[in-house]
């Protein structure tokens, strides 16, 4: 065959740059909608007031585009949230530890959690999508028995500077997502098993023969995903001030919205952080958007199940048409 | 004249995979279809049944002039295709693959009765013996062949496109594939015959077609070529001899040891590899030959035996393992197991060396790019750009950068499992030589083929296998095709 790289870069490019770009012309077009249907919409305040609120689900956005890129799912991490509330809540009023070692408990026990769903897909072989419904309902089952259905409130004050504090404009969360971000670009970019996560995702098998230990990819991104979910729950705690049996209740809805618009394939072995932040950042505008505008939750519900939908048409739709 | 390609362009990114071709299919002839991986014979069956559409160009059938074919567009017009791999569902019986969605009914249940009737008499036309009411997962692949064919016929195919039907079958098989095709011509239909064997071109077609780039090279009259014009013709040279002579000879050290290994299909085989030997492992499909392999490098548990590698026993769990330990599988079924489609093909070639290349979990990139340029150069894998996806390249380069990656891995075994199925005539004599620098420097290889004159040519020593058994060892100065068929087939 003969090599004519050059005259095809017209045509290729094109569609390679919808790709890789559209996404962020969808937020832009957005953020020029907001702009003109509310004056409230563009101003410094509000934008890092945006900022603050997806932060959370940006940190739980990375560790469940590592779980999509193999292939898999985890519902249970808006459970993990909520228990990670809860512990860490309990832990440090009922029980009087120091908010660091009451952080530092939840986020091994989030990250125990993720692995504990690695270990039972990969040795098991139950459906990811099973294994971890299963423990979202367990999980959630103990964060009540914990709590007895009651908010656990009343923390020291330091322990707010996580989800309330600044640096100089920036609100810590955010600071906090930026450094999580930045760790799973590394991860997927720069090593190894960031690597390993594209291939097992892409062929399972062919991975495997490659000399990939599969099943230590399996535990290592599940308790990721568990581990930064827990990190998600912390800041949420911190910002709301008290540990409530609701708080990471369909969390996991919106982290997949994100994702999936951010361009992480849903079948596996495709999507990039970069993307996801510009997914994140995309149910934030609309979020923030349609409350400015005073739409109702309602139809809010109807419009985000509606973006997810559309996100995976297009997905699937593109992997058709690859094919 | 059944079907024309007139002036067909096809361009993907980086490639021409068609450049201007017209061909003819004249009606009721076998036209053969031969070139090199990448010649562009996959994407012109793709025009013909209008699976792509051409960037420039038509298809005329029977007359009528198509600028934007579609598949079943294609199909009312009488072309079938019989693909590689085949369009059945192993569940369901004979008949009702042949009539998948388009089921017979009386009303809204389905009436088997006249679909096996229907199949049946397709069957008794072309003498094919097997029961419509059979599940078609219990069928040979010989068979499923013969079905999808049927299938094809039931449609009113006019003209079949065989895209290398001879490749997964046995030597009867492809008997009966042979008396199939010649009943079929008999019938009237057109037939388009792809395939890498020189010999079934030359007794099954009229005509013939070369493809080489992307471009028609020529058609000529069967009977007026022969092996050596049409081999020039599709490699654009002369090609050296099949089996490149090695001037190296066997160690005597054993490199490898296996002692009574058992596990699936396999059967308390014992055999020794020594260094700088080519170890060739025939036998029929389903003989346990694969399984072997895949015990050997720790992909399937081993339920019984002893491994020594070195010296030393190894017991590898999985692939991980047996890498570590110097081992390495090309594997048979490249899509499945080998490569990883969506990757470049630098991840592709890199992907079983990252951990030894990296530094606190970070991988050298530069190390990367050097291993990945060096393989590139070093095996000739053709392409323009490392950072391609892999899915892009042809069949037989896709098969390099899957050797890339072993040899990347520093292996002292490399074991091929069909090294060269599916792969064109110059793809496969790069790769003997490369099998053959192999040995010289001094590593083992043990490799499975199923083409007797590859396994005779290639190897010092052949162990053959009959259902998990050793049941015969043949040195190099013994080897005939009836000694190795006698082993394969005993009881």
């Amino acid at each position: 065959m003969k090599n004519i790289s050059t005259l095809n870069i017209a045509g290729g490019n094109a569609a390679a740059f919808a790709r890789q770009y559209g996404i962020f012309i969808v937020l832009l077009i957005l953020v020029i909608f907001f702009t003109i249907v509310s004056e409230n919409f563009l101003v410094s305040n509000n934008l890092l007031n945006i900022a603050r609120q997806v932060s959370m689900m940006g940190i739980a956005a990375v560790g469940f585009s590592f779980v999509l890129l193999l292939g898999g799912i985890d519902l249970s991490i808006g459970s993990v949230i909520t228990l990670v509330n809860i512990v860490a809540a309990y832990l440090m009023v009922n029980a009087d530890w120091h908010p660091a070692f009451a952080v530092i408990a939840a986020l091994l026990l989030s990250a125990a959690i993720g692995f504990s769903n690695g270990w039972i897909i990969s040795n098991i072989r139950m459906p990811p999508i099973i294994v971890t419904l299963a423990m979202l309902i367990i999980i959630e089952g103990v964060a009540y028995l914990i709590s007895g259905g009651l908010p656990i409130f009343g923390f020291t004050k330091s322990f707010a500077v996580i989800g309330q504090g600044y640096v100089g404009p920036i609100p810590v969360p955010v600071i906090i997502m930026a450094v999580v971000m930045g760790l799973g670009g590394f991860i997927l970019k720069k090593t190894y098993f960031g690597r390993y996560f594209y291939a097992v995702g892409g062929n399972e098998e062919a991975a495997k023969l490659s000399g990939i230990d599969v099943n230590r990819v399996k535990y290592l991104v599940y308790t990721l995903s568990g581990f930064f979910a827990g990190i998600a729950g912390i800041v949420i705690l911190s910002r709301t001030n008290s540990g409530q049996v609701l708080s990471g209740k369909g969390f996991e809805f919106d982290v997949l919205t994100a994702c999936v618009l951010g361009g992480v394939s849903v079948t596996g072995g495709v999507g990039k952080i970069s993307n996801v932040l510009a997914g994140v950042l995309i149910l934030g505008v609309l979020s923030n958007g349609l409350v400015l505008m005073d739409i109702s939750q309602f139809v809010q519900m109807v419009i985000k199940g509606s973006v997810l939908m559309i996100a995976v048409a297009l997905d699937c739709l593109q992997h058709r048409k690859a094919s | 004249m059944f079907l024309q390609l007139k002036n067909v362009t096809k361009t993907y990114p980086g490639v021409v995979a068609l450049d201007n071709v017209s061909l003819d299919i004249i009606e009721g002839e076998v036209h053969a279809l031969v070139g090199e991986n990448g010649a562009g014979k996959s994407t012109l069956i793709k025009t013909c049944t209008g699976a792509i559409t051409p960037d420039k160009g038509t298809v005329v059938i029977q007359g009528k002039e198509f600028t934007a074919l579609t598949p079943k567009l294609s199909v009312q017009n009488g072309v079938g295709v019989i693909y590689q791999e085949f369009n059945l569902v192993d569940e369901l019986s004979v008949a009702e693959n042949i009539f998948l969605g388009r089921a017979k009914r009386k009303g809204l249940v389905i009436d088997r009765g006249a679909m096996e009737q229907e199949a049946a008499k397709i069957f008794e036309q072309f003498e094919i013996n097997i029961d419509p009411k059979r599940l078609v997962g219990e069928l040979t692949v010989g068979y499923q062949q013969l079905v999808e064919i049927a299938k094809a016929i039931s449609q009113n195919a006019k003209m079949l496109i065989m895209d290398e039907p001879s490749a997964p079958l046995t030597q009867t098989e492809v008997e009966a594939l042979y008396a199939m095709v010649e009943k079929l011509k008999a019938s009237g239909v057109t037939i388009v015959y792809i395939s890498h064997r020189m010999d079934e071109i030359f007794r099954l077609s009229d005509r013939v077609t070369v493809l080489r780039d992307g471009q028609k090279i020529e058609t000529l009259n069967t009977a007026d070529t022969d092996l050596d014009k049409l081999v020039t013709l599709m490699v654009g040279r002369e090609l050296t001899e099949t089996y490149p002579k090695r001037n190296s000879s066997v160690s005597d050290e054993v490199l490898l040891k296996a002692d009574r290994i058992s596990g699936e299909i396999v059967d308390n085989v014992s055999l020794e590899i020594r260094k700088g030997e080519v170890l060739g492992l025939a036998g029929l499909i389903g003989s346990g030959r694969t399984e072997l392999a895949e015990i050997l490098f720790g992909f399937k548990p081993k339920t019984d035996g002893q491994i020594t590698l070195n010296g030393r026993e190894i017991n590898p769990k999985q692939p991980k393992e047996a890498i570590q330990e110097g081992i390495a599988l090309v594997p048979e079924d490249r899509k499945r197991l080998g490569a990883l489609l969506d990757l470049t093909i630098k991840d592709n070639i890199t992907v079983s060396i990252l951990e030894r290349i990296s530094k606190f979990f970070t991988v050298d990139t530069k190390e990367e790019q050097k291993v990945a340029d060096y393989y590139k150069e070093a095996i000739r894998i053709k392409t323009p750009n490392l950072e391609q996806k892999i899915k892009n390249l042809s069949g037989g380069n896709q098969q390099k950068v899957i050797i890339a990656r072993w040899l990347a891995t520093k292996p002292d075994l490399v074991i091929f499992d069909e090294p060269t199925r599916g792969i064109d005539v110059g793809a496969k004599s790069e790769i003997y030589t490369l099998v053959n620098e192999l040995v010289t420097s001094g590593k083992a290889i043990l490799m499975i083929s199923s083409e007797m004159e590859e396994v005779m040519g290639m190897s010092d020593r052949i162990i053959v296998l009959h259902e998990g058994k050793v049941t015969g060892e043949l040195e190099r100065k013994d080897f005939s095709q009836e000694k190795i068929m006698n082993f394969a087939s005993t009881n």
